[in-house]
């Protein structure tokens, strides 16, 4: 029990980042309005690039930016967790806004953000 | 290094900067582009195959100037050398075959634009099915998933914008849990590249330490990829994007677009995980009971369905349970299924969607089938398409489709699991029936005599082969590559087996 309340402290950013998850995901899941699904996506994405940032990490060591010529591999974090936490906001932002632009545009058609609103109106439609 | 080595390469970056250029190009331009570089990446690939089947084995290609642990790399093998050969011929007729009908469905300024998408999508593809880097994987994935939402959306209605949001909020939940897991991956490795993961994960599983994370680790990126490809409880927006949107778009989507995410499944399955560690976690049963429930339950949506576009597109929830019900098995036979069955999917649902649309032109533009009778007399290389596709996916020898429910019933004989057998072979064979119920049903209605008189009231317009010479040849082409895939299975297995005993 004891083992566990010292993992339990030790691993608090990544108990964080899995919270978020869930939550993020359940939004991007079960919310009716378009622009709470949209920031559930974005709670989600972000929670996983906490997760990275937080294993990325290594205590008392430095950003992998080599100052004063030390080359040491000790001196600094592992740099590829961060690259990826970059290319994972890229790819995140540019689905947002394919987001945002459909969201737009099914706004401009009907409205509303409520998706299931607009589904039943598609039925009325009857295309 | 022989220099088709560098074919993998080639075709991924030639058919990103074709997308690139085509931006700047005016609409016949691109075309023609597009075209061009999916024939060649066709003929690339298949001399890629052609030297990997004499020389056996694979290889793995350097990107960048940084080796193994650190770098990118690229793998080919014989079955990624088919895989990239049969998409990229399936994507050519794809497009060919709705080529004409593109002028009405799409605006004529956003003709290039519908060029890109597909330039990308097609590098997409390609990134997937030969990367050896897990990373590169989750972001190939998402520019996929991106093409193919533009892809749906390019035609401008209601239903199209609706089905797109829905297709990105289920592949956005998907990708989720694939970044988590490839995330945690890397974590418990510290490897980013394949082969490199595979030997941690099983030093990893030898000394015991970590089992529960890994896990967590498989079931996350099993249910990522198995949400973006549509298994059967995650289906719900598949109907109206691939009813809706352009005929080429819904051949490419149903055909390649989800198969790339399985074939990536595949590739973690053997390269990153070990297909050892997988049989022995209970995932595989659980794709087993989804892709049984998917087997009956495409069906029975599509026998119900009015809409033939929506009937196809329900047949393809089903087709999808029989992929993964070939997983489910968990033995070599079982996958050498799987992938045949995702080969003759790819060809024979690109097929009846440009042969649906053949016929739905004749009946002015219906797609009810009440409306539908009679279509098969007004234009008969659709019908006839339609007639091929139908008996391939029912099962009638000589076609693609019976080859591959024999792997699939032979498989689950030659199962070691017998609890398996049992259900597998009585699923298949309703699903047969059910199969049989809705696509001959429409063939019957497509073959049943109109009244003339009511057809000239009407106003139904009758097909010309001379109009439209390129959408017959599409056809014919078509039913020759089921055709191929039907009567000539055995070196097409064979390609398979060794390119599935070189992943492990």
């Amino acid at each position: 029990m004891l083992l566990f309340g010292a993992n339990f402290i030790s691993n608090i950013g990544e108990e964080v980042a899995m919270v978020l998850f869930g939550i993020g995901f359940a939004n991007l899941l079960f919310q009716k309005n378009l622009i709470k699904k949209i920031i559930g996506l974005n709670i989600m994405d972000s929670s996983v690039y906490l997760f990275l940032a937080e294993k990325g990490y290594i205590e008392g060591r430095l950003a992998p930016i080599v100052v004063n010529g030390i080359q040491d591999v000790n001196t600094y974090i592992n740099p590829i967790p961060s690259g990826l936490v970059l290319t994972g906001i890229v790819v995140s932002v540019s689905v947002t806004a394919l987001m945002l632009s459909l969201t737009v545009r099914l706004y401009r058609r009907y409205h509303t953000l409520d998706l299931d609103e607009i589904s039943a109106r598609l039925k009325k439609e009857g295309l | 290094m022989a220099f088709v080595q560098n074919v993998p390469f080639f075709s991924i970056i030639l058919s990103m900067f074709s997308g690139i250029v085509s931006s700047v190009l005016p609409e016949k331009q691109a075309k023609w582009l597009n075209t061009a570089v999916i024939t060649l990446v066709g003929a690339m690939s298949a001399w890629l195959l052609s030297y990997l089947l004499e020389v056996g084995g694979s290889f793995t290609f350097m990107m960048g100037h940084f080796p193994a642990p650190w770098g990118n790399e690229i793998r080919a093998g014989a079955l990624e050398a088919l895989m990239a050969l049969i998409f990229s011929i399936i994507m050519l007729l794809s497009l060919l075959g709705g080529r004409k009908k593109l002028k009405d469905e799409v605006e004529i300024t956003k003709h290039n634009i519908y060029y890109i998408l597909t330039d990308l999508l097609l590098s997409s593809l390609l990134a997937l099915i030969y990367t050896n880097d897990l990373f590169t994987a989750y972001v190939f994935v998402e520019i996929n998933t991106i093409s193919a939402c533009g892809l749906i959306m390019i035609r401008q209605n209601g239903r199209t914008i609706e089905a797109a949001v829905r297709y990105m909020i289920m592949s956005l939940l998907g990708s989720g849990l694939l970044l988590m897991g490839i995330c945690m991956l890397y974590d418990l490795t510290g490897h980013l590249l394949m082969s490199n993961i595979k030997e941690s994960v099983q030093q990893i599983m030898a000394e015991g330490s970590y089992r529960v994370p890994m896990l967590i680790t498989i079931g996350l990126i099993t249910v990522g990829l198995s949400i973006k490809s549509a298994l059967f409880p995650f289906h719900a927006w598949l109907p109206d994007a691939y009813g809706y949107s352009t005929v080429s778009s819904a051949a490419m989507l149903s055909s390649l677009v989800s198969k790339g995410y399985i074939f990536l499944l595949i590739k973690i399955f053997y390269r990153v995980i070990g297909i050892d560690i997988i049989r022995n976690s209970n995932i595989l049963n659980v794709l087993f009971v989804f892709g049984l429930c998917a087997m009956i339950f495409g069906s029975v949506s599509a026998i119900w369905e009015n809409d033939i576009r929506r009937m196809i597109s329900f047949s393809s929830v089903a087709q999808i349970g029989y992929i993964y019900m070939g997983f489910g098995l968990g033995t070599e036979a079982g996958m050498v299924a799987s992938v045949f069955h995702i080969l003759m999917h790819a060809a024979t649902k690109s097929m009846l969607f440009i042969s649906a649309i053949g016929l739905t032109d004749v009946s002015n533009g219906s797609r009810h089938f009440a409306e539908l009778t009679g279509s098969g007399y007004r234009n008969k290389i659709a019908g006839i398409g339609f007639t091929v596709g139908s008996l391939s996916m029912v099962g009638i020898p000589c076609f693609a489709g019976f080859v591959s429910k024999i792997l699939f019933a032979q498989a689950a004989v030659a199962n070691n699991a017998p609890v398996k057998i049992f259900p597998t072979v009585i699923v298949l064979a309703i699903s047969t029936i059910l199969n049989a119920v809705y696509f001959l049903k429409t063939v019957i209605r497509i073959y049943v005599p109109e009244d003339p008189a009511f057809e000239k009231q009407q106003g139904y317009l009758f097909f010309q082969i001379s109009r439209q010479k390129l959408y017959g040849l599409t056809i014919i082409c078509f039913i020759a590559l089921n055709l191929v895939l039907g009567m000539m299975s055995q070196p097409i297995v064979h390609i398979i087996e060794i390119g599935l005993q070189n992943f492990s």
